[in-house]
């Protein structure tokens, strides 16, 4: 299930302002892998080409090429819908479909792409919603609003909803940002255990958070405000936040600067 | 009337006085007076709105409230009642209104939400602006412009009668511009968040407009389209170059005459007879009712969705 993601060469764009240069990557499959690096370095950018969402914004181009298993995701007959399948993202902030029910929003990604029966449906519920240790909070609820949870509630909620529709890949942008320590507890362990069965991506500004939970670490920088961010190293997160390739790595993890 | 004339002068004589001792207080208590101040000149300036509100309602009702008590009111038409004769009722302009709203609301409803979900969702560059232009001056096309467009197609260029469907295309002009803001409002207000937590599941675009974006602003754009439909209902320029007056009740949209409340008022309000001005009177009331009825059930549905979220 879980495959690996190659980056070669990749520039983004927001319409003419070149936002990323540079990168190339390797992500390995069955493993978490961290972006972290100072505020507007590029690390969302990047991690919303891994599933052509940044498209979405209008102007937004890349250049450059995205492989998933040798699946160029940037082919021209591919198409952006197909990748988000095969990709799930889970956003910064929780945003379940508020018309929707918590077993709705579960089903959602399978009903809307035609899914109908329903005893089907009822399973994939209960697998996610396990999947994302909230089945026990929740079971005796699942025609409530989603929007009636707390928030970490929601994040899970929202987590089990992305893992609902079988992606390959799983991307995080800061999915704790907005939680509570305890919450922020629950969905480390969560990611722990997702790792058996998919390639996690986690953009995240707590450090300890990237020691935590990833396998490896990726560190953005950019050289000056207007600039465009570039990918400074990657490495085992072992290596990165003990000794470093690079003098900038060492300067972030150990709060220098950022 | 007259209490509430009191109040508003009362209220203004307070304000001056209150202003002038304001000037000479201390610190904290001018903060004291001026908030006394700001508080009496809102509460004046709602009085004296609420005035004209409150005459009309009140003399409609006055005026009007006993023919709407009369069983026939709601059961029987102006057939073959003369104006100096008491009795009919007015369901044959109920009735019309009724009809002639609901066409409106069908042909407008579909184009308008359609034309927001345009702007909003795919709309770029110049056609859009363009689209977004037209919007703008359809909506400040007084109503009798809309009408006599209508006249010049329909009867003057097609040749065809005058009649309910007509009036309906010439409320259509106004209703669409006024469903297209609302309805654009309403999926300007669906948080980005939701279409890209959407396209993340590999849903596309159209699809996640449809079940996701539609659905989560769907209260917002049904208080919108009663709002709209209860100022089309109100409108009468149309009625009065489009759908001739009949006492008899009428239901077919494309031939004959249709009555409808307002043309029930213009006919009646004519005749300087007693049964006729009462009749206007009932009319009007129920117009307001109707136009009432429909300004609460928007606000109902605004109200239960947000008790829903
Ligand atoms: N929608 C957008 N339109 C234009 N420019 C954008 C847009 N989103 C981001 N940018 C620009 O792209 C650059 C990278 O932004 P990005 O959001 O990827 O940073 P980030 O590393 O995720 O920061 P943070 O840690 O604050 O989330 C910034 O210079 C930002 O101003
Ligand atoms: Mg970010």
């Amino acid at each position: 299930m879980a495959k690996r993601i190659d980056v070669k060469d990749l520039d983004i764009y927001y319409g003419k302002f070149k936002a990323v240069e540079g990168v190339t990557m390797t992500v390995e499959p069955r493993s978490v892998t961290a972006f972290i690096g100072p505020s507007g370095c590029g690390k969302s950018t990047v991690l919303r080409t891994l599933n052509r969402m940044h498209e979405v914004i209008p102007g937004g181009h890349v250049d450059g090429k995205v492989l998933l298993d040798d699946q160029d995701l940037y082919a021209p007959n591919m198409d952006p819908v197909a990748v988000r399948r095969m990709i799930g993202m889970v956003f910064q902030r929780p945003n379940p479909f508020p018309t929707m029910s918590i077993r709705d929003n579960v089903a959602a990604g399978l009903k809307l792409n035609g899914m109908k029966n329903k005893k089907q449906l009822d399973e994939v519920v209960e697998k996610s919603l396990k999947g994302a240790n909230l089945w026990n909070e929740v079971k005796d609820r699942l025609d409530k609003p989603g929007a009636g949870l707390s928030g970490g509630q929601q994040q899970r909620l929202c987590i089990a909803r992305a893992i609902a529709v079988s992606p390959q890949v799983l991307l995080m942008d800061e999915p704790c940002s907005a939680l509570d320590p305890i919450s922020t507890l629950a969905i480390e362990d969560l990611i722990h255990e997702l790792k058996d069965k998919y390639t996690v991506v986690i953009v995240t500004h707590n450090m300890q958070q990237a020691a935590r939970v990833a396998d490896n670490t990726a560190f953005f920088n950019l050289a000056a405000t207007g600039k465009p961010g570039k990918l400074v190293e990657m490495n085992t997160t072992q290596k990165m936040f003990n000794n470093p390739d690079e003098k900038a790595t060492e300067d972030y993890i150990s709060g220098r600067f950022g | 009337m007259s209490t509430l004339d009191t109040a508003g002068g009362a209220s203004a004589a307070t304000t001056r006085s209150e202003y002038a001792s304001g000037d000479l207080g201390g610190k904290s208590a001018g903060r004291e007076i001026k908030n006394q101040i700001a508080r009496i000149v809102v509460w004046g300036c709602f009085l004296i709105a609420c005035v004209p509100l409150v005459w009309i309602l009140g003399s409609a009702l006055v005026k009007g409230g006993h023919m709407l008590l009369s069983p026939d009111w709601w059961s029987h038409s102006q057939a073959g009642i003369t104006a100096r004769r008491v009795g009919g009722g007015a369901v044959h302009a109920i009735q019309g209104s009724l009809i002639q709203a609901l066409v409106t609301a069908l042909i407008s409803v579909p184009i308008g939400v359609m034309t927001a979900v345009y702007l909003v969702e795919y709309g770029r560059g110049k056609l859009a602006r363009a689209v977004s232009f037209m919007v703008d001056i359809l909506t400040g096309v007084p109503s009798i412009v809309a009408a006599l467009f209508v006249y010049a197609v329909w009867v003057t260029t097609f040749g065809f009668q005058r009649v309910a469907f007509a009036v309906c295309l010439a409320l259509m002009l106004l209703m669409v511009p006024t469903i297209v803001r609302s309805t654009e409002e309403m999926l300007k207000l669906v948080p980005n968040e939701l279409r890209e937590a959407s396209y993340a599941l590999g849903v596309p675009k159209w699809k996640t407009i449809f079940k996701i974006v539609l659905p989560t602003a769907f209260s917002g754009i049904v208080t919108g389209i009663l709002l709209g439909l209860a100022r089309v209902m109100g409108e009468t320029a149309p009625l009065l170059i489009l759908g001739p007056y009949t006492k008899n009740i009428a239901t077919n949209l494309f031939s004959g005459n249709m009555a409808t409340l307002p043309t029930m008022i213009d006919r009646d309000r004519t005749e300087a007879l007693q049964p006729a001005i009462d009749r206007v009177w009932g009319a009007a009331l129920t117009l307001i009712l109707i136009i009432l009825i429909l300004n609460l059930l928007g606000r109902l549905v605004a109200h239960f969705s947000k008790v829903r979220n």
